[in-house]
């Protein structure tokens, strides 16, 4: 079965974000008012496995080993 | 004694690092494409600054998956020295050989600017040519060199003397304003557990020379060298 997961790959809570500061001080010039932003990484993989719970499980070694640093990343996987 | 330079797609100081080991210190170096594995035993392996694989997702991640990386994991563990700068740090780090990790800079720009370090561990294989609470003029040039290590584990870092170098000011004080990129605890050059692994986002190789503005990165090769003579 071919099955697409949704990896978001965010900062630790508490992280600092410079991005996201940034940008929000861009919007801030142009008159949007923010109460909070984050960034995060989106990644949307398809794969043959043979159960959602195998895609899941796959995309979960994804993130240990590859795309999350573990130190300052968190994630969440939808398949 | 012989040294080797990694060089993956995007490493763009390699040839200084050559340059420094092979012409300034007269050591043997190879430059080691990174596909080609490592299949020499080295005294010394540096994994140079630079943008491999355009650091994509981040800075150093892919670099540190290339099987390369085992052969310097091998070479780590074996005792043998192993110096990673500025993407070479990030590589350092995303393979594990010094904890926590090295990520967008405080405020959120390139930053190409000479600095001021202190030496906090004059006794390790890269630091014995300098003298402890030295402080060196190196330049720094990277984006992504905030290091950032869980709760307590900078301070604990310094305790065991796993730190080489704080960024500071000229007076050798590791005041927030001498932080240019908002590491902890002023943090950026990094010891392995067993000290023969060294970590640093700022640049020793471009300051070797006289002419450079800068002659006190060439201790750090010196002291490896050292060090491999006397074993």
């Amino acid at each position: 079965m071919s099955y697409t997961v949704k990896i978001t790959i965010s900062l630790k809570e508490g992280m600092l974000d410079p991005e996201a500061r940034a940008i929000q001080h861009a919007l801030s010039n142009l008159g949007f008012a923010t109460e909070s932003l984050s960034t995060a990484q989106v990644f949307f993989i398809t794969m043959d496995v043979p159960s959602a719970g195998d895609a899941r499980q796959r995309a979960e070694e994804m993130c240990e080993r590859l795309l999350a640093n573990p130190v300052i990343h968190s994630y969440e996987i939808e398949v | 004694m012989r040294f080797a330079v990694l060089q993956f797609g995007g490493s763009n100081c390699d040839y200084d690092a050559y340059h420094v080991v092979h012409d300034v210190c007269g050591v043997d170096c190879d430059l080691l494409w990174y596909k080609e594995g490592i299949a020499k035993e080295y005294d010394a392996i540096i994994i140079p600054g630079g943008f491999s694989y355009g650091d994509y997702l981040r800075a150093g991640a892919i670099a540190t998956r290339t099987p390369v990386m085992q052969d310097v994991l091998r070479h780590a563990g074996a005792g043998r020295l192993v110096l990673g700068i500025c993407n070479g740090a990030q590589i350092g780090a995303e393979s594990g050989l010094v904890p926590g990790v090295f990520t967008t800079n405080e405020y959120p720009k390139f930053i190409c600017e000479w600095v001021h370090l202190r030496v906090e561990n004059a006794t390790s294989p890269f630091t014995s040519q300098y003298r402890s609470g030295e402080v060196i003029r190196i330049p720094i040039a990277h984006k992504e060199g905030r290091y950032v290590v869980p709760p307590g584990v900078g301070q604990q870092l310094l305790d065991e003397g796993k730190v080489a170098f704080r960024f500071c000011n000229e007076e050798g004080q590791c005041t927030p304003e001498s932080n240019p990129n908002g590491s902890a605890l002023n943090i950026t050059g990094v010891l392995g557990d067993e000290g023969n692994v060294l970590v640093m986002m700022p640049h020793p190789e471009r300051a070797a020379e006289g002419i450079l503005g800068s002659e006190d990165g060439r201790r750090l090769f010196e002291s490896m060298i050292s060090h491999i003579e006397k074993q």
